[in-house]
């Protein structure tokens, strides 16, 4: 089970109208490479789920074409596309022990009884119920649900596994336990998955690349540190991570730099990433923990900001300030266990270099 | 009902006692017909009343003479015959007609399924003399009046109401993602409904069943209209048997007949009780 087995995947201008009027996917083209985890992320109603469903075969594309390791699969019904896929209610058959759960592929493929029996013992051994084997599925835990749930979406060595949220009913601690496993079985078989959630931290967390979704397009498909540090535009700054918005106008354009000036006049020098050229309204994103207290001259960007609200969280402090007419202005302070004077109601400087705020587009 | 708490007033034990007793009445009222038939039937002499011997429990005023009637008398053991050729064969048309109607009708895409369901249904609401002339002229015409088909073929539109009714109501509490499950798991439509669905919906599909089974066995006023001597069942033998010559073996066939529905009805509430067990053990 070492060896690399992952399918490809292509959506291929591929839409999707459920009473033919709205479309809750537009034009979808996406390219999914052998043995890659990728992690279908967005808000609920953004299109994602669909994606998922479609791929499955559960619900027929309206429009375009998707490809399973290059043949066309829009005529192949669900049962003979051969994708394991993990439900968000795990979805176990409860009339039959956890071992009939993880047969009932092999049996339907007509594997003889031994080979079953093997096959479903190494299932349950990867996902640590060994000897759970006779339970009904009733008589376990939501985790351990869900790993059979997972175990009997692998144990018939499809080259490609949906997971539709399944982590979605479990409480945080065993959500993050089981984000891991998912992950090292992915690393260990090397299948391609399709993994669609809500959570920023488990697509993440798991992922090799995330697409992000918002309105039934795909807002930016890039590696999860990508993700987080070069937001294409303000729907990804904000969706993924904590993020300050400042809205001004670009005066000056540079290569990759420009010049704003934000609503209240205040200059600012960020990154531009999705404006218009001179003249057009941006929004700038700003990661709160790359706003600096320690101010010097060589910044490249000096504000000063009101101190309205200070929050101890153990190992950062968060401040909330009003600079530039924000309220809202967070800036996380790193708990280095200095003392610090900061005082709600004192105003200060702070500052950030020109790389750490992007000039993305403007939101209203 | 629990005991009366100490600080209960004057009138609430009032009620407290006419409440108990208004429940007595409604038991009485309900059981105490079928239950007189009981002993009457094993009355040693051919009257339909409680004979002294019998007050007196004396051993001489009881036998199974109206039993030995029933079991060797030939009309009684042909319409025994009838009974059980058309019950069976009706009850299967019932319940796999129905089973794929629910099946059908709980599917969200299907157009107009209130109103479809609502005509499966109409034979349980209809009155029932309505539809049995109904059914009369009908048949008449396209010659099954009078035959084992036609009876076999009334009982089962009688019987799938019930059914269906069931069915649906097992089908509710059935996780549709199983089916989908199943699918990616490989297992095409057939064996998804054998594997997956049937197992789960199988307690509602038995109960209807035996609603369906029931409703034909102890069905009169179609099998008059519709049936011919050849197809004599029990309940128009018990009928005619009033009618021309009171036996008290009507008697003893009406005390076999609550001993059958009670046998059915203990099947049924295992089988709720099973049906329950899964149903608390469906994730959800």
């Amino acid at each position: 089970m070492t060896e690399t087995r992952g399918a490809s995947v292509r959506y291929e201008n591929v839409q999707k109208s459920y009473d033919g009027e709205t479309l809750v996917v537009k034009n979808l083209n996406l390219d999914i490479p052998p043995g890659e985890f990728l992690t279908m992320l967005g808000p609920s109603g953004s299109g994602k789920t669909t994606c998922l469903m479609m791929l499955a075969g559960f619900e027929p594309a309206t429009h375009g074409e998707i490809f399973l390791n290059d043949s066309p699969i829009n005529n192949v019904p669900p049962h003979k596309r051969g994708i394991g896929m993990v439900f968000q209610n795990y979805a176990l058959f409860p009339h039959m022990s956890v071992a009939e759960n993880l047969a009932f592929p092999l049996q339907v493929r007509g594997m003889n009884r031994a080979d079953q029996e093997k096959k479903v013992q190494r299932a349950l051994e990867m996902v640590e119920l060994g000897h759970f084997g006779s339970r009904r599925p009733a008589q376990l835990s939501g985790g351990q649900q869900q790993r059979v749930a997972v175990a009997r979406a692998l144990v018939f060595e499809p080259e490609l596994v949906l997971m539709d949220e399944p982590l979605g009913a479990l409480d945080k601690q065993l959500r993050e336990q089981m984000q891991y496993e998912i992950k090292h079985i992915h690393e260990n078989i090397g299948v391609s998955i399709v993994y669609v959630t809500h959570d920023q931290t488990e697509a993440l967390t798991m992922s090799d690349r995330v697409a992000v979704f918002n309105d039934g397009i795909i807002q930016q498909l890039s590696s999860p540190d990508a993700l987080y540090e070069n937001p294409q535009n303000s729907f990804v700054a904000q969706f993924i991570g904590e993020n300050n918005k400042l809205s001004g106008t670009v005066t000056e354009v540079a290569g990759d730099t420009c010049a704003v000036k934000l609503d209240d006049g205040t200059m600012l020098k960020a990154d531009a990433v999705n404006i218009d050229g001179v003249g057009s309204r941006t929004t700038i994103s700003l990661r709160p923990e790359r706003v600096e207290f320690d101010t010097h001259e060589q910044m490249d960007n000096l504000v000063k900001g009101r101190i309205e609200e200070m929050i101890y969280l153990g190992d950062h402090i968060r401040v909330r300030m009003n600079v530039a007419g924000n309220t809202e202005f967070i800036v996380k302070v790193r708990n280095r266990g200095e003392k610090r004077d900061l005082r709600t109601g004192q105003t200060v400087e702070i500052g950030w270099a020109a790389g750490d705020c992007k000039a993305l587009d403007a939101v209203a | 009902m629990s005991a009366l708490p100490a600080y209960a007033s004057t009138g609430q034990r009032v009620w407290h006692y006419t409440f108990r007793t208004i429940c007595g009445l409604i038991f009485f009222f309900l059981i105490f017909p079928i239950l007189v038939i009981l002993p009457l039937s094993f009355n040693a002499q051919d009257f339909f009343t409680f004979t002294k011997e019998m007050l007196a429990f004396d051993p001489a005023g009881y036998s199974l003479k109206h039993y030995e009637d029933f079991f060797t008398n030939p009309d009684w053991q042909q319409a025994m015959r009838n009974s059980f050729a058309i019950a069976p064969v009706a009850t299967l048309l019932a319940t796999s007609f129905g089973t794929l109607a629910a099946i059908g009708l709980s599917q969200s895409h299907v157009p107009y399924r209130s109103a479809i369901m609502a005509v499966l249904i109409s034979p349980m609401i209809v009155p029932l003399i309505i539809s049995a002339a109904g059914m009369y002229f009908f048949y008449s015409r396209i010659g099954l009046q009078g035959t084992y088909v036609g009876v076999v073929l009334a009982h089962a539109a009688l019987g799938t109401p019930f059914v269906i009714i069931t069915v649906t109501a097992t089908l509710v509490g059935f996780d549709r993602s199983l089916v989908r499950a199943a699918a990616s798991l490989g297992a095409n439509p057939v064996t998804t409904f054998f594997k997956v669905q049937m197992p789960l919906i199988v307690p509602g599909v038995v109960s209807g069943a035996l609603f369906a089974f029931i409703t034909s066995f102890d069905e009169v006023v179609v099998v008059l209209f519709l049936g011919s001597a050849g197809q004599k069942t029990l309940p128009w033998q018990m009928f005619t048997g009033l009618r021309e010559q009171i036996s008290p073996t009507i008697l003893a066939v009406a005390s076999l007949m609550v001993a059958i529905s009670i046998a059915l009805l203990t099947v049924l509430e295992l089988l709720r009780r099973r049906s329950e067990r899964l149903r608390g053990l469906t994730p959800s």
